[in-house]
């Protein structure tokens, strides 16, 4: 009787909506948290982050025009999705990250639980955030809130799919597109998320997911005049951060790193609010 | 083979006209194709690619044809042509404007004495159905308000149904409209069918006096594909050799990003050398490939991406 050979899962950049392998053909193995082969991961480059701008730009527009009410949706939609899948997440988690079944179980809840949470946020920030200001002259004043545009993201390697979610939905909640260069050493749940937002109603460019390697790509994010914001969350490291930081005044990108110390997960709306500009418009009142 | 031929005597009949195209040896579709992709995947090197970019920006003819087109739409795309850049004068202006007969003075007006050209479409363009006076009166028109450049188009539905000679003759008659003004003929390579036909309309363009052969008017897909570019061009090489006679070429529509014109220009450089890259010998017609030459301009220069927010809409 014939061994069954092994089929393992060679894990693609997930770039307007399609699964793609890395345009510079590299790739590298990706190791369990004890040290054996998981998995091959695409090695993104920098036209690999490029194409990924260009899908998230594409996308923004569209994204931002539905109603913050069917964005809601969608959201929610993503958080079932995660839920069915929530065993293969877990065990990602537990196998190849090497947490503890209670805890893998633990970041999922907390994860899907967050995604539920951001979900409601969608059609209620602008009621909270902006509205009709009360001024002392004869003018309507409105402030509306609107997305900040295309977001590039570092993903943290530690708690990678609760902290990819932490990163991702307060972007995207509010009508801004993302672009994500996942984990490294922790890529597989970057990857099954993408595979989940795939096969929900997030449309093509919204998520965008590279693999690979920061130190290389997260300079052309920031550098990239289409890009409006980056999250440097993942990267601890605080002269790389400083270095972004000031790569990312170009354009004068928004900038959430350890390095300014404004990185902060918690459930609160401030972090969704970090990636919204607030347009205020003075109207005459008619008679 | 083509083995010479005797222009006027080619031309004198229907019957020798026909013979002379059924003697045209048949395009080889597999490996045309395949020439075609293969000259596609040469890589250039950064050096190179800064030569390239100014170069297709000087090989552009910057085209607006749409109904909509506004005198305010053709002041923007002249000063465009003229410094696609206006931050950074290094940028050379374009080959041409390429607009309607009835804005040419208006382009003119705005262009003043640079160098750009005006080029105007005419023989009822883009679908070519009119009769030979209308044809005649629109060139005239065009080139009446001081066009630089016609575009004409030929009548299709007559080259399907195989009245070769009577397209030969109408490109004769607009030739002779032209006075001065340069001609080009476009064959709208999408309507054509097959790689033999383009053939054929390439050839009996460049018999009845073309001085440039382009594919397409831009409101058919497909338009300048490849393979259809580097059959003209080898068209063109071809006359070349057996007259001695330069024939430009001008691929158009559907040509939008700065990989595009590169692959274009790789055609050019591999089947008729260096001579042809020159404008005037060579045009792209488009009008978004202008700001994607000028984004991967920025990229060259300043080493980081640029954004399509960044250079003007039209």
């Amino acid at each position: 009787m014939n061994e069954r050979i092994d089929v393992k899962k060679t894990l693609k950049l997930y770039i307007n909506g399609a699964f793609v392998r890395s345009e510079s053909g590299r790739s590298y193995e990706v190791k369990t948290s004890t040290g054996e082969f998981y998995a091959n991961a695409a090695l993104g480059s920098r036209k690999d982050v490029r194409d990924a701008v260009k899908a998230a730009r594409d996308a923004q527009e569209s994204w931002q025009q539905l109603t913050a009410y069917n964005r809601g949706q969608i959201l929610y939609r993503l958080a079932e999705l995660c839920e069915t899948r929530r065993h293969q997440l877990e065990t990602e988690l537990s196998e190849i990250e090497g947490l503890s079944p209670a805890n893998a179980k633990r970041e999922i809840d907390t994860a899907i639980d967050r995604l539920v949470w951001y979900a409601g946020w969608a059609d209620k920030i602008s009621s909270v955030y902006g509205g009709h200001n009360q001024v002392a002259a004869p003018f309507f004043n409105f402030s509306v809130i609107e997305p900040t545009g295309v977001i590039g993201i570092v993903s943290e390697s530690s708690s990678s799919f609760l902290s990819l979610i932490s990163q991702v939905a307060p972007a995207i909640t509010t009508g801004n597109t993302a672009v994500v260069i996942a984990s490294q050493l922790n890529p597989v749940s970057a990857i099954t998320f993408a595979e989940i937002a795939a096969t929900s109603d997030v449309p093509a460019g919204v998520v965008n997911i590279v693999t690979g390697d920061y130190h290389e790509l997260a300079s052309w994010i920031a550098e990239h005049l289409d890009v409006d914001g980056i999250d440097l969350t993942g990267i601890r490291e605080p002269e790389i951060t400083k270095k972004l930081s000031q790569l990312a005044s170009v354009n004068v990108k928004r900038v959430l790193s350890h390095h300014i110390g404004n990185t902060n997960y918690a459930n609160e709306p401030s972090r969704m609010k970090f990636w919204t500009e607030t347009k205020t418009v003075w109207h005459p009142i008619g008679s | 083979m083509i083995t010479g031929f005797d222009v006027a005597e080619v031309t004198r009949s229907d019957e020798s006209l026909r013979k002379f195209l059924d003697s045209l040896p048949n395009i080889d579709k597999v490996g045309l194709e395949a020439r075609a992709a293969t000259l596609a995947s040469r890589s250039i090197k950064t050096t190179s690619k800064q030569a390239f970019i100014d170069l297709a920006i000087r090989m552009i003819d910057l085209t607006t044809l749409e109904g909509m087109d506004t005198p305010e739409k053709i002041h923007t795309l002249c000063a465009k042509a003229m410094h696609p850049d206006p931050f950074d004068l290094a940028v050379p202006s374009v080959a041409a404007v390429c607009v309607y007969p009835d804005l040419v003075s208006l382009a003119k007006t705005h262009l003043r004495d640079s160098p750009v050209q005006v080029a105007s479409v005419a023989t009822a363009f883009p679908s070519g159905r009119s009769s030979l006076a209308i044809k005649l009166s629109d060139t005239k028109l065009a080139v009446e308000h001081g066009a630089d450049e016609i575009d004409m188009v030929i009548d299709r539905g007559a080259f399907l149904a195989g009245h070769y000679y009577s397209i030969l003759e109408e490109i004769v008659e607009v030739k002779g409209a032209c006075g001065p003004a340069h001609l080009k003929v476009i064959l709208e390579t999408g309507e054509l069918q097959t790689y033999d036909n383009i053939k054929k309309a390439s050839w009996i363009a460049m018999l009845a006096g073309a001085d440039f052969i382009k594919t397409s008017t831009g409101k058919v897909n497909p338009a300048a594909t490849l393979p259809v570019v580097l059959e003209m061009l080898y068209a063109v090489r071809d006359w070349y050799r057996f007259t001695g006679e330069v024939i430009g070429m001008k691929p158009a529509g559907g040509i939008r990003s700065s990989k595009d014109a590169l692959k274009l220009l790789v055609l050019v450089n591999e089947t008729l050398g260096t001579a042809w890259l020159d404008p005037n010998r060579f045009r792209i017609g488009a009008s978004t490939l202008l700001n994607d030459l000028l984004m991967q301009r920025h990229k060259l220069l300043n080493g980081n991406y640029s954004s399509s927010r960044y250079v003007t809409i039209d």
